[in-house]
């Protein structure tokens, strides 16, 4: 393995980029564009979970964390977005620590860890919905401003490319932590804390830096959204939809992988689209949650089945297609 | 010789339980020294005291001299203390090679270095040729290299041995102990916690003998096979008086 | 004197609902009990009770007290079949697969329902639904005070049905010791997917005795699976008496922070409760200390 191992994360991410310049259907751009924001959140995900095998099904509390606080920042106190991103993914991986620092001393882990960031999440939401500063019931509304150094873009491609852009650095990031001690040290502890330990490898530190980062890079998610929809609430920054979906796509694409956030994604809001079209058209009319019914029978059918997830078994195939 | 590892009157109760009492032993640099006892003697309680992995009731454990009985495992491993489990744990989703590579991170943060460091290690307890095999496929005495080898790679100055040999079949324990002896050789200091007593004999240079969680007779492996408090422990009560009788009903006859 | 009969009522009131938590808790803590795996899907399945006793009244006329007759045993025989051909073989006997599992159903259930009744709330009307009992100044919905010993009766026959039937050995011996129980002879999957079903079945009886007071709508399971598990934590996780206990508590906190600090912050209340025991007493307030 000598040749360059940046070299497929660098092909993927030029093919995306592309994409746009032949399609210019506005769906299709606010497709993409949503789906490298899930992407994001997912890959944070990844980290904690994929890599460090503590599941989060509260990860909502870091993306919404991310979303309020790149509003508010501009909103209340009139920071540049350029500014209130750092600043707010910083928050999120405050907030990580935190959160890691609480549930990871406590030894949680397993469903408890899982029910402890559910539960975060849901003190953060009812707490977004009571408070007047973060807009209360009503949410909070940043302010249209089409102009680059508003980060608000007229061309929506720039938009896509702005979010292709974190995916491509968190795509990197995450292979680099696969190839460093840090990787190596999470690896361990998701497969035996234990034996870690008795390696050298202190299993809180370790933790608490996957989870640190992990909020920060799902909070840059939450940051994006704010920035493409300008506006916000409770549910939307905070709601399980998010920690569902930032689950979901790294087990569908493949847990643990580099990749598999993002295939996850695509596939996930894709058969999520094509659900909602053929009932729609089957019904004459939308119908709410279909999409969602299908996303949790894949996440069974993956657990039953590939527990590798997409990729899994796409390898799988090749394998077995070059010894045929 | 000064000792490497010295411990110090350590208890360990587990709610009403004594499972180690008042236990004392000293690990001279450059030993292999053994830690022997019937089946729950407390052996592993004391060895996971020594690692760190529970802390002990009363008294301490001192490394090159210096006070460890607060220190954490992680910490312990970094000052230079690695231990096997009896029951292996290896990392089941990775390769050899990589189970390999988290040990030799430790002194090695750079990837290359790292992997370099595990190969080597590899080749040197036998698992050269499955490097690139998935932990889990290993045989039971492959685990058990394995576990050897990851201690290994943290490049100790101590290594805590437990029940390494137990679970193989004598020709496999031929295979292992010129492996332990070698990393005597290269430098590393051996506790070795064994319920095989043979095997022990011929490893160590001295033996402890814990029975019912006390030490009850230290010294050369020769000299404690002898002991009759040892042949009582591991045989049971009256058990060193028959023997006699049965030596000295031999010589009339 | 006002003062006091404001909190006396929220007191009841507090009570009545917590007996309902509790019978909620009580199926959940039974399956993590017996089975070890937390069973995420908890709170889907009564929604979808609650709407099971929505469409026999709205439908087929059947009065929620009577539809206990009816879907108890079909919930017990859903919640039989959905652990024994759908989780347990999905989730290969890996904790954190189960855990996938049950979301994955509990996702499923919800969204069915959105896709079948909308995200409307709905309620049914039944005669006495707001009739009240009088004892001296507090005014007690009757509905509530049946839901309130109906709580009570249903746990006491559970605990009947554990202590005194040869099931009810058998799923304690699986609870205990789940290779020694399947060398004895006892089917370990059906326990399994019996204690699944009696999961269910006290959802059901749950969902009937709600109805008469409560909406329902398709998200309505979220607001009560947190307030369950935070029962079964606080009860200790696998215990009866505990989960009794910890529902009465919650139901109490819930009503009394809810009159002092208003409707949705009440909830906030629950989730810190949760989220300190868990913390700082994972065994539950009535469980050994690990």
């Amino acid at each position: 393995m000598t040749q360059q191992p940046y070299l497929p994360i660098l092909a993927v991410v030029a093919g995306l980029a592309l994409l746009p310049l032949g399609l210019s259907s506005n769906t299709v751009l606010n497709f993409l564009s949503f789906a490298m924001i899930i992407t994001l959140a997912a890959q944070g995900w990844n980290i904690l979970g994929g890599y460090g095998g503590q599941f989060s099904f509260g990860h909502a509390v870091f993306f919404g964390t991310g979303a309020y606080g790149m509003a508010l920042l501009q909103v209340r106190f009139g920071v540049n977005p350029w500014l209130a991103l750092p600043v707010a993914m910083g928050l999120g991986a405050v907030v990580g620590f935190a959160i890691g620092y609480l549930s990871f001393r406590a030894r949680l882990r397993g469903s408890y860890f899982a029910l402890v960031t559910l539960a975060f999440a849901e003190v953060f939401r009812i707490s977004a919905n009571a408070w007047g500063f973060t807009g209360g019931a009503a949410g909070v509304l940043v302010p249209l401003r089409l102009d680059p150094a508003n980060m608000q873009f007229a061309d929506k491609r720039i938009g896509f490319w702005l979010a292709l852009a974190f995916v491509a650095a968190v795509l990197a990031l995450t292979l680099a932590i696969t190839r460093s001690r840090f990787g190596a040290q999470l690896v361990a502890v998701r497969e035996n804390e234990e034996a870690a330990r008795a390696l050298g490898v202190d299993a809180l530190a370790v933790k608490l830096k996957a989870i640190t980062l992990s909020g920060a890079i799902t909070a840059a998610a939450g940051c994006l959204y704010t920035q493409k929809f300008l506006y916000l609430d409770a549910t939307l920054a905070y709601g399980p939809w998010i920690s569902v979906e930032a689950l979901l796509a790294p087990i569908i694409g493949g847990v643990g992988t580099v990749f598999g956030p993002l295939v996850g994604a695509v596939v996930l809001l894709g058969l999520g689209e094509v659900t909602k079209t053929v009932f729609a058209n089957l019904m004459g009319g939308s119908v709410p949650g279909v999409d969602l019914v299908v996303f949790g029978v894949l996440l069974i059918i993956c657990v039953a089945y590939a527990p590798r997830g997409v990729l899994g078994l796409v390898q799988g195939w090749f394998r077995r297609k070059a010894s045929a | 010789m000064s000792a490497l590892l010295a411990v110090n009157a350590v208890t360990k109760r587990f709610g009403g339980l004594v499972a180690v009492d008042n236990a004392s032993i000293e690990v001279a640099q450059g030993s292999i020294t053994g830690l022997i006892g019937p089946n729950g003697a407390g052996k592993t309680t004391l060895f996971t005291v020594i690692a760190g992995f529970e802390p002990a009731t009363s008294g301490s454990v001192a490394f090159e001299g210096r006070d460890i009985t607060a220190m954490p495992t992680h910490k312990r491993a970094i000052a230079g203390i690695a231990r096997t489990f009896q029951i292996v744990q290896p990392f089941a989703g990775l390769s050899v090679r990589e189970n390999i590579a988290v040990g030799a991170f430790l002194r090695h943060p750079a990837r290359a270095s790292a992997l370099a460091k595990a190969d080597a290690v590899g080749h040197q307890v036998g698992l050269g040729a499955m490097l690139d095999q998935s932990a889990s496929q290993l045989t039971v005495a492959g685990r058990k290299r394995l576990e050897l080898a990851r201690a290994l790679a943290t490049e100790p100055k101590l290594l805590l041995l437990d029940e390494v040999l137990a679970g193989l079949n004598p020709s496999e324990i031929r295979d292992m102990m010129p492996v332990v002896q070698a990393i005597r050789s290269g430098g590393v200091t051996i506790l070795i916690v064994e319920h095989v007593m043979q095997a022990v004999m011929s490893l160590c240079d001295s033996v402890y003998v814990l029975a019912q969680g006390r030490i009850i007779a230290a010294g050369a492996p020769g000299e404690v096979a002898r002991d009759p408090r040892v042949i009582e422990a591991y045989l049971g009560h009256g058990a060193a008086a028959r023997m006699q009788a049965q030596a000295a009903g031999g010589a009339h006859a | 004197m006002l003062k006091l009969d404001i909190f006396l009522s929220a007191l009841a009131n507090g009570l009545m609902t917590g007996a309902v938590y509790a019978l909620i808790a009580l199926g959940l803590t039974l399956v993590y009990g017996v089975l070890h795996i937390i069973n995420f899907a908890h709170g889907a399945t009564l929604t979808a009770a609650m709407f099971a006793v929505f469409v026999a009244h709205s439908v087929f006329k059947i009065d929620p007290y009577i539809a206990i007759v009816i879907l108890t045993p079909l919930f017990f025989g859903l919640g039989y079949a959905v652990q024994r051909f759908v989780i347990n073989p999905a989730s290969h006997g890996n904790d954190s697969n189960i855990l996938l599992v049950t979301l994955g159903l509990s996702i499923i259930i919800e969204n069915a329902l959105l896709a079948g009744f909308r995200s409307d709330t709905r309620s049914i009307d039944v005669p006495y639904g707001f009739s009240v009992i009088e004892i001296g100044n507090l005014f007690l919905s009757t509905p509530k005070v049946v839901a309130f010993f109906a709580s009570f009766v249903v746990a006491g026959l559970l605990w009947l049905l554990l202590a005194r039937t040869d099931t009810g050995k058998a799923i304690r011996a699986v609870a205990r010791e789940k290779t020694g129980a399947a060398l004895s002879g006892i089917n370990v999957d059906h326990i399994y997917a019996v204690t699944f079903g009696l999961g269910a079945a006290c959802l059901a009886i749950a969902a009937c005795l709600l109805m008469p007071t409560f909406l329902v709508n398709p998200r309505i399971g979220n607001a009560f699976v947190l307030v369950a598990f935070t029962i079964v934590v606080l009860g200790g996780m696998g215990s009866i008496a505990g989960a009794l206990v910890g529902g009465l508590i919650i139901g109490v906190v819930e009503s009394l922070s809810g009159l002092y600090f208003g409707e949705s912050l009440g909830q906030i209340g629950i989730f810190l409760i949760f989220i300190l025991v868990l913390l700082f007493r994972p065994t539950g307030l009535f469980g050994a200390k690990a």
